[in-house]
């Protein structure tokens, strides 16, 4: 059920971003969601896309360093607390998470969050349990 | 008065006769070598030289050449010209895994050591009754026991500090005034660093004079040195392989390094060739000892490059005088005083699962060396956590750390971004400014 994400290894360099997006916008891939994670020598970047294993073939073949990872999509309302309580189920079902991000969603009420959790299986049982609807 | 030689009859004895001196004791070393360490006997016979063609120093370049690689092949005993049972004592190299070599000492190979060290004490100035500190390690290592014998025969009262735990240096120091530090350059530099950071100014101590050796440093460095601990400082060179330090030394004069004549006979030649070259022309320095018992070493190739002159110095001595070495004829760095080949960083990035695709970078602040590492991510390797990454980091640090006694900072950089080059890589990146 999970969704896949593009991580890319990133140096703190000029212009590595932007050749990422400019390789991806070459083959008309779209993007939804970005997230980086950095530190001073390096970032790891997250991306959602359309594509995301012509996506991989892109970047692997401008030589970078590139997974596809499986997260957890869940489609949240856009509403105070939300967030927490899908947080608060996996908590309660002792669930860690590595990361999160939220990324577009063209339906106005409602975001998509994608979750980087160790079992992606059990998380998305969590959330659905709690009322959330999981994508992918 | 302070006195000025330790040995002047030898320190200062004219060249001609210093000459007539090493003759003798080469062709008796040579003897000595040939009849007891068949590994050289074999060496020597291959080369089709026999002990009777060496007649004194001018015959010395028809020997073959040894190296590293001899004494690692022989390690650990091929190279002993005595029986166990007359040796007193080893010493031994860095310790970087693989590289280890043993020296063995007699009593009478030890006292010869410790007289040269006593030459260089006394050339800084020592007597009797100065309080020599020795913050170089103890043990294996050879600057610590070096200089304390050193210390012993001038008659100087030794505090035998070893290296490390600074507050107790500076309270030895200056509860015990002590007169002459000795320890590697970057120890003195920090020393002086936490003088200040406590307060006191270069005059609040008692020092005098420090003998600063096992790793290269620049005139520069002196210079610092000698404002922050208010001293003259003194370069001492020497490796475990020949005895330990006090091979050379430094005069009042600071002005080259006198070598032990009368112990060892220094040559330059092409590091290529093989070729003598004349005085005053750089190149790799060779010695040969000729007054040892247990572990002698005839043309053994120190990869250390200088020049050399016998011009006359001002001090009186007429030991010829080697320059700081101004590099290596090998890809030897050492760095913080531990000798490091880019060949050990490869073998554990190899074994930890990494691409041998690195580089290395060298620098110092603060009078400090700092050792960057390099390695490129492998597409298997590559974690989606910034944790993950940097616990690989983590763990590679740590394994190079272990083979090579000190902790580099290892950056783990994106596939194919460390440069290639066509032949011979440039992995080594050395930005420490070390010769003037």
């Amino acid at each position: 059920m999970a969704i896949k994400q593009l991580t890319v290894f990133v140096e703190n360099k000029r212009g590595r971003l932007a050749e990422i997006t400019s390789s991806l916008a070459e083959e008309n891939i779209d993007m939804s969601a970005l997230s980086i994670a950095d530190t001073k020598d390096f970032g790891i970047l997250r991306l959602i896309v359309n594509k995301p294993d012509e996506a991989l073939e892109v970047l692997r073949g401008k030589g970078f360093l590139v997974q596809i990872t499986e997260v957890v999509g869940i489609k949240i309302p856009d509403r105070s607390g939300e967030l927490a309580r899908a947080l608060n189920a996996l908590d309660n079902a002792g669930i860690n998470m590595e990361y999160l991000y939220a990324f577009i969603s063209r339906e106005g009420e409602s975001v998509f969050i994608a979750l980087r959790v160790e079992d992606n299986y059990a998380a998305e049982n969590v959330l659905t349990n709690a009322g959330f609807a999981v994508l992918g | 008065m302070s006195q000025r030689y330790f040995n002047k009859e030898i320190e200062t004895m004219p060249r001609e006769q210093l000459k007539r001196l090493q003759s003798e004791k080469l062709v008796r070393q040579v003897r000595h070598v040939y009849d007891h360490v068949p590994y050289y006997r074999a060496l020597m016979d291959e080369s089709g030289v026999s002990p009777d063609d060496v007649k004194g120093v001018d015959d010395l370049y028809k020997l073959p050449f040894i190296s590293k690689s001899d004494l690692r092949e022989t390690y650990p005993y091929g190279m002993l010209a005595v029986p166990l049972a007359d040796c007193v004592r080893i010493q031994s190299t860095s310790g970087t895994t693989g590289k280890r070599v043993i020296a063995y000492y007699t009593q009478h190979d030890i006292d010869l050591w410790e007289e040269c060290c006593a030459r260089a004490i006394v050339a800084a100035g020592g007597t009797k009754d100065d309080v020599v500190q020795v913050c170089y390690g103890y043990g294996l290592f050879t600057g610590g026991p070096g200089l304390n014998g050193g210390s012993h025969k001038v008659g100087s009262l030794t505090l035998p500090m070893s290296s490390g735990n600074t507050e107790r240096q500076i309270q030895f120091m200056m509860d015990l005034k002590a007169t002459i530090l000795c320890c590697t350059p970057s120890y003195a530099a920090y020393i002086g660093e936490s003088l200040k950071e406590r307060g006191y100014k270069p005059e609040d101590n008692c020092l005098k004079a420090g003998i600063f050796g096992a790793e290269p440093w620049t005139e520069e460095m002196r210079r610092d040195i000698q404002k922050s601990l208010g001293i003259k400082a003194y370069d001492i060179y020497g490796l475990t392989e020949t005895s330990g330090p006090g091979v050379a030394f430094e005069c009042c004069e600071q002005h080259g390094m006198h070598i032990n004549e009368d112990h060892f006979i220094a040559e330059i030649i092409d590091p290529d060739t093989g070729e003598v070259l004349p005085e005053g022309e750089k190149g790799e320095l060779v010695f040969t000892s000729i007054d040892k018992e247990a572990f002698p070493l005839l043309r053994y190739r120190t990869r250390d490059i200088c020049v050399l002159t016998s011009e006359k110095c001002a001090c009186g001595r007429t030991h010829i005088r080697m320059s700081k070495p101004m590099g290596r004829s090998d890809d030897m760095l050492i760095i913080r005083g531990v000798n490091v080949f880019p060949s050990q960083i490869e073998t554990v990035l190899l074994k930890e699962g990494y691409a041998p695709n690195y580089r290395i970078e060298v620098d110092r602040f603060n009078n400090s060396d700092t050792l960057d590492v390099f390695v490129e991510l492998a597409p298997e390797q590559f974690s989606d956590t910034v944790s993950g990454i940097t616990a690989m980091e983590r763990k590679l640090s740590e394994s190079i750390k272990t083979m090579l006694g000190i902790q580099p900072k290892v950056h783990l950089v994106a596939p194919k971004s460390i440069e290639r080059s066509e032949g011979k890589a440039v992995r080594v990146i050395d930005r420490r400014k070390l010769h003037d």
